[in-house]
């Protein structure tokens, strides 16, 4: 059952996304400045509200682990990260195709560019961490403090275009400038992209912790074989 | 005070220990020398070049010589299982990490101010414009050094690949730290002084230490005891 609602949602998502690439391809017009590039902002954005979103349930999810040492939030924990990467790697690529076409250059050490590539690294640190510890609990424990760590790069990251003012555009949304700096029809379709992808990622860490769980399993059946 | 004397013992015993043997401070100063004389084979700068890479120059040093001691701060317990020892004993798990950060701290510090000479002899580069400035920068920044490595040292103890883990981990967290003190050592090494504007370089190395400070005082009776 389980699965079924999850591939259930998985098709939802899918086809939501399907739906927006439609009108945002077809149904909405050029920028009057960017041209057509700026359609790829519909994914660069929702990119990186995901990986956000990602890596703060997966820094909250951390901190619960450690109170209350439950080993589903450390599963929840390491899913909403590998995510949260796969989404960072997606922010990285469509960021870096509009600054091809806009600036002329694949990549500028601007900070925020900086932050978002150290944030990745950092987070890539975490999953390299987990698989060097064998001992589950260890495991769990050493993580869940990195994570906390790990998400005040997140912070940066995000108040980098607040802090230095340089290359990457300042912000645009209405929830950050007050408004008037996007237009609504654009922004509602950002946002819808934003929920779908959101979607799309709940499914996947959904996925995830159900492998983490069946990992958890085998690993606990063998110790078991190991211990007759 | 109790805390204080705890810690002071545990900062003692490490910076004793480090004295009597001296291999990772005479491991850190040679590496620290070698990267500063290899420097000198990768560009050819003249004296100006010089000046506008003076920090960042300095800080890669600082930061990668400094991993050695770092590494060597939990490992060198797990002999004779004196960790599980330390652990026991009934000092608490923010007194052994302040204690260690503490030995640290002085340990950087020494090699700082070893390689600081030698760069000045070997790039021809008075350093001794702002001293009270930047001693004040090599202060907040190596603290920043210190209690991300220290913590992160603890947290690697016990793997295997503890030598590759370690760095890989923890430059990327000192980046903003690391930053701040190589735009800071550019400008006090250059003579000019701190602008209105450079300011919030020196806020972001107070935030970065008081912040992370917290953070692993807070963590690390976990990642010792669990």
């Amino acid at each position: 059952m389980r699965e079924r609602i999850l591939y259930a949602l998985g098709a939802i998502a899918g086809l939501w996304l399907a739906r927006n690439l439609y009108v945002i391809l077809l149904g909405l017009p050029d920028e009057a400045a960017q041209g057509a590039i700026y359609r790829i902002l519909f994914f660069h954005v929702p990119g990186w509200i995901t990986c956000f979103t990602a890596f703060l349930l997966a820094g909250i999810s951390s901190i619960l682990y450690l109170i209350k040492s439950d080993p589903r939030y450390d599963t929840f924990a390491v899913a909403t990260v590998e995510v949260g990467i796969a989404f960072t790697v997606i922010g990285l690529v469509t960021g870096s195709i509009w600054a091809r076409i806009i600036w002329g250059i694949w990549w500028t050490w601007d900070p925020r560019l900086t932050w978002a590539l150290i944030t990745c690294i950092i987070y890539m640190g975490y999953l390299m961490l987990r698989r060097a510890i064998d001992e589950p609990t260890t495991r769990a424990k050493n993580a869940a403090v990195l994570c906390i760590f790990s998400f005040a790069s997140v912070v940066i990251t995000y108040k980098a275009i607040d802090w230095w003012r340089t290359q990457h555009p300042g912000a645009v949304l209405s929830f950050r400038t007050g408004g008037g700096s996007i237009d609504p029809l654009m922004e509602s379709m950002l946002f819808q992209n934003a929920a779908a992808l959101l979607l799309l990622a709940a499914v996947l860490v959904a996925v995830r912790m159900r492998q983490e769980e069946i990992g958890r399993e085998v690993e606990s059946l063998r110790r078991h074989a190991h211990a007759i | 005070m109790l805390f204080l004397r705890q810690t002071a013992t545990i900062a003692l015993k490490d910076l004793r220990s480090e004295f009597r043997t001296k291999e990772s401070l005479n491991a850190a100063i040679s590496f620290a020398v070698v990267i500063l004389v290899l420097f000198s084979f990768a560009v050819d700068p003249t004296a100006d070049q010089i000046r506008e890479i003076s920090g960042g120059l300095l800080w890669l040093v600082f930061a990668f010589a400094g991993a050695l001691i770092l590494n060597r701060s939990f490992a060198r317990e797990l002999g004779n299982d004196c960790l599980d020892a330390l652990v026991a004993s009934p000092v608490p798990g923010a007194a052994l990490f302040l204690g260690k950060a503490s030995a640290n701290y002085v340990l950087l510090l020494i090699v700082e101010l070893v390689s600081l000479p030698i760069f000045g002899v070997l790039y021809n580069m008075r350093w001794t414009r702002q001293p009270l400035m930047l001693a004040a920068v090599l202060a907040l920044a190596t603290w920043a050094v210190t209690v991300i490595g220290t913590v992160f040292s603890a947290l690697t103890v016990n793997l295997r690949l503890r030598e590759l883990m370690l760095p890989t981990l923890i430059y990327p967290m000192m980046i903003p730290a690391l930053m701040a003190a190589m735009r800071l050592t550019t400008l006090l090494i250059a003579g000019e002084g701190i602008a209105a504007d450079d300011w919030i370089w020196v806020r972001l190395l107070i935030g970065f230490d008081v912040i992370f400070t917290s953070l692993a005082v807070t963590l690390v009776e976990v990642v010792l005891v669990g």
